[in-house]
């Protein structure tokens, strides 16, 4: 797919870095490059996934640490830039912990570390991340964590309805997140977090194609 | 340059459920405890630091605990500063 590539930032503790890598060049013929978190250089990547796993072995709090590494550093320039960002799981708790989404996520309501498939709903298509053209409003894709209650205040709440920012509700909540949320944009929409794994819905003979999209979505400008 | 001995307590905030503090209220009673009416769970961190001064420890304690010791959005801290 010409020249696009993704990075794909390794942290000490990643280990969703080859899935993701795995789902976008073997399914969807992207290219990827590994961006280990001590570099800052992202001139050559054009879009960005911070994959799941244990950053740091999670000390203090999931995504505290990861947060001040010199790639994190970097993000904001990137970011600004529009180019596209996706936290996927500890992604998302770093994305939280670094300001670039608003919320934070938290131990899960029954303190369990929940490995399942959930029934997503789509509930806006901000960002071009998730497709809402009437053909498909729910989506299937895997969970794995023990931190994924997503938590905010209301005032938070209420701006993210507001603007469309909630891209993803759990149809039946696996973790007491706020209002169902398992996914939001940044207010340009180039930054997308979410806690199921779309890397491991690419193929059908591990369970679905539901991910494809959102992985796919990365190319977009 | 004078020495510090700070103790740092991260709460979750009282809006902010605490799964983990609940389990342990569970286990007490069981154990036998009566009365518990509440049981939240937080965090303390010991630092030794250096520093020209309280105001200017103060100032480093209070940019570690906003910035990194704990989350603002679901967590609330405070600390105590002994000098040594």
């Amino acid at each position: 797919m010409d020249n696009f590539t993704v990075g794909v930032v390794v942290f000490p503790g990643s280990n969703c870095d080859r899935d993701v890598s795995w789902a976008l060049e073997g399914c969807l013929d992207i290219r990827t490059k590994y961006l280990w978190h001590e570099s800052s250089d992202l001139s050559d990547v054009d879009a960005i996934v911070l994959p799941g796993g244990f950053s740091y072995g999670d000390y203090l709090r999931c995504g505290a640490i990861a947060r001040f590494s010199p790639l994190i550093n970097a993000l904001d320039d990137f970011v600004k830039s529009g180019r596209r960002v996706l936290g996927i799981c500890n992604g998302f708790q770093i994305l939280t912990e670094s300001g670039f989404l608003p919320g934070a996520l938290t131990a899960n309501k029954n303190l369990n570390f929940i490995c399942d498939d959930v029934e997503l709903n789509i509930v806006s298509a901000k960002g071009g991340w998730f497709n809402d053209g009437g053909k498909k409003q729910t989506i299937k894709l895997p969970i794995a964590h023990g931190e994924g209650r997503y938590h905010c205040d209301s005032d938070t709440l209420k701006k993210l309805v507001d603007n469309e920012l909630i891209t993803l509700r759990y149809k039946n909540n696996p973790n007491g997140s706020s209002f169902d949320i398992a996914g939001i944009t940044n207010e340009k929409g180039n930054v997308l977090g979410l806690m199921p794994h779309p890397e491991r819905a690419c193929d059908e003979t591990i369970g679905g194609t539901d991910g494809l999209f959102t992985l796919k979505s990365l190319i977009l400008k | 340059m004078d020495q510090f001995a700070v103790k740092v307590f991260v709460r979750l905030r009282p809006s902010v459920l605490d799964p983990a503090g609940e389990a342990t209220k569970s286990a007490s009673i069981k154990l036998g405890a009566e009365g518990i009416k509440s049981l939240r769970i937080g965090k303390m961190i010991e630092v030794k630091i250096e520093g020209n001064g309280e105001n200017e420890v103060r100032e480093k304690i209070d940019l570690l605990c906003d910035r990194l010791f704990a989350n603002t959005v679901i967590e609330d801290y405070e600390y105590s500063l002994e000098k040594l």
